[in-house]
């Protein structure tokens, strides 16, 4: 059952054309690992999943159901009502964490449960508590974001994003601003939400992990994709020459 | 021959002088609240996409910057009531435009502050479904305001020196209970001095407090607006 | 409502003299306020407390007390301890310019301050007497960072000198109250004032910004 269709998805900034036209379908409990070179538009497809940015042409179906109105022009419009509703439905992870520095970690995870569905406050603070205890860090509830090591707050971060109930999690690089050493608490935390079975799209520059969790690869170049398949297949034995090229760029210094 | 200060006359007229500065406390403090309130509503105004919004609020930012606050005050005292047709004492219209006209550099700051904080912020909220006016009121002002601070803090000090100018419209402020004492009492020059260090001794009382905030604000780690 | 500027185009004379006024009061106190501001401001970068000391002194009293009252002092307490008489001009011009210099001694203060040690190192160690140094190679450089907060002066200046009308000086204002209260005419007349502010200030601010944002981007 497709909970996500994408269809010929285009996103251009100004003269510059950063998507050209994807086709992507996400079945519930599919783990997409996303890789591509800077520049390939990898950021931008996640943020127009979710429609942090708006496609500049390009149907995004959300369980069966068609988001925003077409005009008789052609072009697609979004009411910001609608696209509200839907970021409430699919969560994001960001390489910057973006907590907000003025709440305490539980008050992080509580926001959105309080502001946006109008959780009544203790209600709201169980379920964060239970989030935090979920990414390991129950005793971390009262701390603010600013005495909190990276890993760490990328954990707050998931369990913000956890707490509204996702249908769809879309992780944007998640650990790549993060020091070596505190990679692996996160990349935890996402394994573990991959044996829950959750739906999710992950941008990643850790091909190990990706090979591990993902249940299929897409190595996007030049804002379209390049090449698809299973882990096994794009990872172990890619077809074509950009995506081995990117692939051996990567392996250079490992061990 | 040299001049013989007296300050004894001075001193007999206290309760008016007393009278006085309250009055000017009274025009200051009303004019400041409102010149908040309408400050940060102009710079919402300001920041909103639509242009009917922004480009108005622009407007009478930018007018109320650029003349001079005694043309502004001198416009609403004589010249308003007619065009509406309104009764306008001296302290109406000493409320009206010093609370409009310090309002448009309020906005200036709250404009700033809002918009030094990180995209990333709005980012994090909008993503755990919030509207605009949630991320707003939720996120990012609360983080603004702490930054603004120490910059409303100079302009709140700004206005209190500008209130002075209703002792023209014949407001008994500090500065016109001055005038008045020191034409009664032939003694300008005691007078006048006595008045200045009044208002010197209380805005320096505010300025060392704000002064003091700005100090406490900067070792909690927050970066401040100008 | 029936707007009569008639009779403010028919008082062209009196708005001219008051334009005159405007700007030779803002001459005065522009030169003699980031001039005298200069002076101060270096004093207040000065080590030793002699200089440190009294700059600091003027400048909280000048920053502090409203530019009014200052003005009244000037021209009703002042003559009482001087043989000469003061006139609304020079009354005017000493407020509005010592409050000028204290709030640019903070500019210039903050402009020197800001250019980095490395550059004081450089100059000396090519030889360079203090003196040398300010003026060849730390003032040319902090003037340019502290351009759009001396010009915002020059602004507020400018619309300061409404102030001397207390003391009936003739300038724009002086001239509108004058025309209001000969015609009856108080809403064209001070609009007629607030327009012309407008006009003379609107491309100095525009100027403003302009300034603000080459230097954002250069730094």
């Amino acid at each position: 059952m497709s909970l996500l269709r994408v269809t010929g998805l285009t996103k251009r900034f100004g003269t510059n054309e950063v998507l050209r036209g994807i086709d992507l379908e996400v079945r519930q409990g599919e783990r997409i690992a996303i890789l591509g070179a800077s520049g390939s538009g990898k950021s931008s497809l996640l943020r127009c999943l979710n429609f942090m940015e708006l496609p500049t042409a390009g149907v995004i179906e959300l369980d069966g159901q068609p988001l925003g109105r077409e005009r008789r022009s052609g072009e697609r419009v979004y009411r910001e009502g609608e696209l509200t509703r839907v970021r409430q439905r699919i969560g994001m992870v960001f390489q910057q964490f973006n907590l907000f520095p003025h709440m305490t970690a539980v008050g992080n995870v509580m926001e959105g449960l309080r502001t946006v569905r109008r959780m009544p406050k203790e209600a709201a603070r169980v379920r964060a508590e239970a989030e935090l205890k979920r990414v390991g860090l129950g005793d971390k509830a009262d701390a603010y974001p600013a005495h909190l090591s990276g890993g760490q707050k990328q954990r707050v971060a998931i369990a913000r994003a956890l707490a509204m109930d996702p249908e769809l999690l879309l992780f944007d690089e998640p650990t790549s601003a993060l020091d070596p050493e505190l990679v692996g608490e996160v990349l935890g935390v996402i394994r573990d939400l991959a044996d829950e079975g959750r739906t999710m799209l992950l941008v990643t520059h850790e091909l190990g992990f990706a090979y591990h969790v993902a249940t299929r690869v897409i190595f996007l170049a030049d804002g379209t994709i390049h090449e698809s398949g299973t882990p096994d297949e794009v990872l172990k034995n890619p077809q074509r020459e950009r995506t081995r090229a990117f692939l051996a760029s990567h392996k250079q210094y490992s061990l | 021959m040299a001049y013989q200060w007296d300050f004894t006359p001075v001193l007999a007229n206290t309760p008016l002088l007393a009278q006085g500065l309250l009055n000017t406390l009274k025009v200051t403090g009303t004019s400041l609240v409102f010149g908040l309130a309408l400050g940060l509503a102009l710079a919402l105004l300001r920041l909103s996409p639509r242009r009917a919004f922004a480009w108005p609020a622009g407007l009478v930012i930018e007018v109320f910057r650029t003349t001079p606050p005694l043309v502004q005050l001198f416009w609403f005292f004589f010249a308003l009531p007619l065009l509406v047709g309104i009764e306008m004492t001296a302290f109406m219209a000493a409320v009206v435009t010093f609370s409009i006209q310090s309002a448009a550099f309020f906005a200036e700051v709250f404009r700033g502050g809002i918009v030094s904080i990180e995209r990333g912020q709005w980012d994090g909220a909008r993503a755990i479904g919030m509207s605009h006016a949630q991320a707003l009121h939720r996120i990012i002002l609360p983080q603004a305001v702490k930054r603004m601070i120490p910059a409303l803090m100079e302009r709140a000090i700004e206005l209190m020196k500008t209130t002075t100018l209703v002792a023209t419209i014949s407001y008994a402020d500090l500065l016109f209970a001055a005038n008045e004492i020191a034409q009664k009492t032939f003694r300008p020059l005691e007078t006048f001095t006595v008045a200045a260090l009044i208002y010197f001794v209380v805005i320096f009382a505010f300025s060392l407090l704000a002064q003091q905030l700005e100090r406490r604000l900067a070792v909690s780690g927050e970066s401040t607006v100008h | 409502m029936r707007w009569d500027f008639a009779s403010v185009f028919a008082n062209t004379d009196a708005l001219l003299a008051g334009a005159a006024g405007t700007l030779r009061i803002f001459a005065i106190c522009l030169v003699l306020g980031l001039g005298l501001g200069l002076v101060v401001g270096l004093g207040r970068y000065a080590r030793t407390k002699w200089l440190y000391l009294p700059a600091t002194a003027f400048v909280e009293f000048f920053r502090n007390t409203p530019v009014l009252v200052q003005i009244l002092w000037f021209y009703f307490a002042l003559p009482i301890l001087m043989p000469f008489e003061i006139s609304p001009l020079a009354a005017a011009s000493l407020g509005i310019s010592l409050n000028s210099a204290a709030f640019s001694a903070e500019i210039y203060r903050a402009g020197i301050q800001s250019i980095d040690g490395g550059q004081w190192d450089g100059a000396r160690a090519l030889g360079m007497r203090w003196g040398q140094a300010m003026r060849r190679i730390v003032l040319p450089q902090a003037i340019k960072r502290m351009m759009p907060a001396l010009t915002n002066r020059a602004i507020e200046i400018f619309k300061m000198t409404t102030l001397a009308s207390a003391v009936a000086y003739v300038e724009l204002l002086q001239q509108g109250k004058l025309i209001a209260s000969l015609n009856y005419n108080p809403i064209e007349a001070y609009t007629a004032v607030a327009v012309i502010f407008l006009v003379f200030l609107w491309p100095l601010v525009q100027f403003t910004y302009v300034l603000e944002r080459r230097l954002k981007r250069d730094e």
